[in-house]
Parts: structure tokens; C-alpha cells; sequence
């Protein structure tokens, strides 16, 4: 082996590690569990399946990574898989013009008005997550 | 379009930290390994996540490192190995 610089813990380096990048950071054992996903789960991954291929190719698998990348580490650690997946898309879908922000506002609130339920299970699912 | 790295080959990681998306994992940044497979030209991800076409294509390279080597307080077995696929851009010769 030749000289090497020191990428790991010990290095002045570390600083310019992005979040997302932890590889080999302390972490406890990996528990495997088998579960099954909700049905929003299934229909995020659908989603992505549909604006990357052939016919529309509005998103590829690494805009769809960079823009899980630079949720940032509040987001990141908080968001279960699929709410990273489901915001990255959004994100990507009003960078390219798909989507405007007006337009989504008013469609969630339209959508909390047809199923108070559904905003008050959000709206308690975030308050949850605020310390 | 032809690698420049054979199998067998010593290659160096190089020591770069750039903010955006990279497809090289931090621990393996600076770090030197071996070649084990050649695995073909691929799009460059670096590129594809900004909505860029990522040619030309690269090669793709499979490195394997001495785990002991990437982490300064490994406790694993000695000759635990770690191998990391990387793209060409990244390597140079060791």
C-alpha cells in the first residue's frame, strides 16, 4: 500500500462528509424484519416507476438520490424511506417546470378538506416528530 | 471505449470532497486498492443527477480494500475485505 491519507474518523476530512454518507459510522446491529408496505408506499414507488421510463423520462435514479442527498440531516434522519422517495420526487417535479408550488398547495389543501381525517393523522404524525 | 486500469491493477482513490452528488463513498476517499473487475462503461451518475446525459459513458471498476485500512478503529478479523465499485474519474494508479 502506498501513502495513504486518513478518510476516516480521525480526519480533518470528516467535515466535508455529507450527511447522507455514512458508511462505516456507528449504527448497532442491522435487525432485519420483514413488513409489508402501505398501500401510499406502493403508489410512491409506482410513481417513480412511471416518470422514469421510456415514454417519459422525467426523473432518473440519481436525480432521484441527489435530491434525497440534500434533504439534509433533520429530514433525513426523520423521513421513512418512502417520504424521502415521494419528496425527492416533488422536488425534482418543480425544478423541471412539471409541477408549479401554487398548484400543489392548493391540491393538498383540497385534499385536507375532502378527508379531514387523513390532514389531522398528518398534522399528528408531525407534531409527534417535534421535540 | 477502453479502461485504463486492468485487472490486478493498485489504484488510489482520490483525496476529493466535492459538495453535489458523487458516487463514491467517503470512506474510501484517499484510499488505495486493487482492481478485481473490469465491469464495463456506464453513464456517469455524477452527471445523470442533474438531468445531464452522463456521456461519455465510463468504466466502472470493482476495488476491493483491506477493511483495517478504511477505518482507523476497525475491530473486525484482520483480513476482513471491502470492495466498493467506483468509476474510472476517480482512480488513479497507486
Amino acid at each position: 500500500m502506498s501513502k495513504e491519507t486518513k478518510g476516516g474518523s480521525g480526519s480533518a476530512h470528516r467535515l466535508l462528509r455529507r450527511h447522507h454518507d455514512m458508511g462505516g459510522l456507528p449504527a448497532g446491529p442491522v435487525e432485519p424484519t420483514e413488513h409489508d408496505y402501505a398501500p401510499w408506499e406502493k403508489r410512491v414507488d409506482a410513481i417513480m416507476r412511471l416518470l422514469g421510463d421510456g415514454k417519459r423520462r422525467l426523473i432518473t435514479t440519481d436525480e432521484l438520490r441527489r435530491c434525497i442527498e440534500e434533504l439534509g440531516p433533520g429530514a433525513y434522519d426523520e423521513m421513512s424511506y418512502y417520504e424521502r422517495w415521494i419528496a425527492s420526487i416533488t422536488n425534482n417535479l418543480l425544478e423541471k417546470g412539471v409541477i408549479t408550488v401554487d398548484e400543489l398547495g392548493r391540491r393538498m389543501a383540497q385534499i385536507g378538506e375532502a378527508w379531514p381525517a387523513g390532514a389531522e393523522a398528518r398534522d399528528a404524525k408531525l407534531a409527534e416528530r417535534k421535540p | 471505449m477502453s479502461a485504463r486500469f486492468a485487472v490486478g491493477a493498485d489504484v488510489r482513490v482520490r483525496a476529493a470532497f466535492p459538495p453535489g452528488h458523487v458516487r463514491t463513498p467517503f470512506f474510501v476517499r484517499g484510499k488505495t486498492g486493487r482492481v478485481t473487475q473490469v465491469l464495463g462503461p456506464y453513464r456517469n451518475p455524477e452527471a445523470l443527477a442533474y438531468g445531464r446525459s452522463g456521456e461519455p459513458a465510463q468504466p466502472l471498476y470493482r476495488v476491493v480494500f483491506e477493511t483495517a485500512a478504511l477505518w482507523d478503529d476497525y475491530r473486525g478479523a484482520p483480513h476482513d475485505s471491502t470492495v466498493v465499485d467506483l468509476y474510472e474519474n476517480w482512480l488513479e494508479q497507486a
